[in-house]
């Protein structure tokens, strides 16, 4: 009876809208920038999990193949955003998100 | 089974999305980040993405995780932020708003298209080593008919570098100009450029 509910592609759809919304709430409430990163990256595998389920729904592996890409630039974003961080909490320590207003030229 | 794996795995990937955004330590989200990413990960082994799973446990628990960890102990910021300063005083419930809209409109968006029948636009998840163009979509094959366990690996890598060739020689250009941008911005420049720290660094 329980095995036979398997999950269909809509289940991982809400799932993944779920947690692109606590990454969203995340992103707006808290103050510290690794923090802020952290939930990003909380939004970005949101993304890859409905990929991942639109993939298997539409039979196509194109999906999958975009799960690479952001992947990809998941990574080259952290290096840098963290390298940014880094640079400015040297400067201030116990800077807050409204401190990286100097970041306006 | 595949029910219980989904639940445990959902309450893996839920309970770590909280995790971070509530806990007060940059460390402690940083564990609950890595709980939600191993819960993907296993939510993509359940839908057969078997190399997305281990890329996903490779490079973000792996990597990107421990880059996080390093530069808070770099920093020494692993101190707690008070959460029940609310600097500004409708930030909160307007975020909450803005949340539950979103995720309501999200989920709006997913129940309505549900029934739009799935047009088979690839070939076909060929997971199983046999094409699977005429099995229904929606319909999941249980794990024991894999005979080929590569076959997963070898249809990405055929998109991957037949399809998105150009895509894939352009992230290599994306990954040389992050790593040549992060150097500049970290190196210390005696000279005293802007985002040096113009020698009261000891």
């Amino acid at each position: 009876m329980i095995a036979a509910v398997t999950p269909t592609p809509t289940w991982y759809l809400v799932l993944a809208a779920v947690v692109f919304g606590i990454g969203a709430v995340g992103v707006l409430v808290r103050r510290n920038p690794l923090v802020i990163f952290m939930c990003i990256e909380l939004m970005l595998n949101a993304v890859n999990l409905s990929f991942v389920a639109l993939s298997r729904r539409l039979g196509d592996i194109g999906g999958q193949t975009a799960v690479f890409f952001v992947l990809v630039v998941a990574a080259a974003e952290v290096v840098v955003g963290l390298g940014i961080i880094v640079s400015i909490l040297r400067r201030h320590p116990g800077a807050n998100a409204d401190d990286l207003a100097e970041l306006r030229g | 089974m595949q029910l219980v794996v989904f639940v445990v795995a959902t309450l893996m990937v839920v309970g770590g999305a909280v995790g971070v955004v509530v806990n007060r330590h940059p460390v402690h989200a940083a564990l609950s980040l890595v709980l939600t990413l191993f819960g993907v990960a296993v939510h993509f082994v359940a839908q057969e993405a078997h190399f997305l799973a281990a890329v996903q446990v490779i490079v973000y628990a792996g990597a990107i995780v421990v880059l996080f960890l390093f530069v808070i102990m770099l920093l020494g910021v692993d101190r707690s932020e008070d959460l029940r300063i609310d600097p500004l005083p409708v930030q909160r419930p307007l975020a909450a708003v803005m949340g539950v809209g979103l995720v309501g409109l999200l989920i709006a968006a997913i129940v309505s298209t549900r029934d739009i029948p799935a047009r088979a636009l690839g070939g076909g998840l060929d997971v199983a080593g046999v094409p699977s163009v005429d099995a229904p979509p929606e319909v999941f094959r249980p794990i024991d008919v894999v005979v080929d366990h590569d076959a997963n690996i070898r249809q990405l890598g055929v998109d991957l570098f037949g399809n998105q060739v150009f895509a894939f020689e352009l992230t290599s250009v994306l990954l040389i100009v992050a790593v040549a941008g992060t150097v500049i911005l970290t190196r210390k420049d005696r000279r005293g450029s802007p985002l040096s720290t113009d020698g009261d660094e000891p």
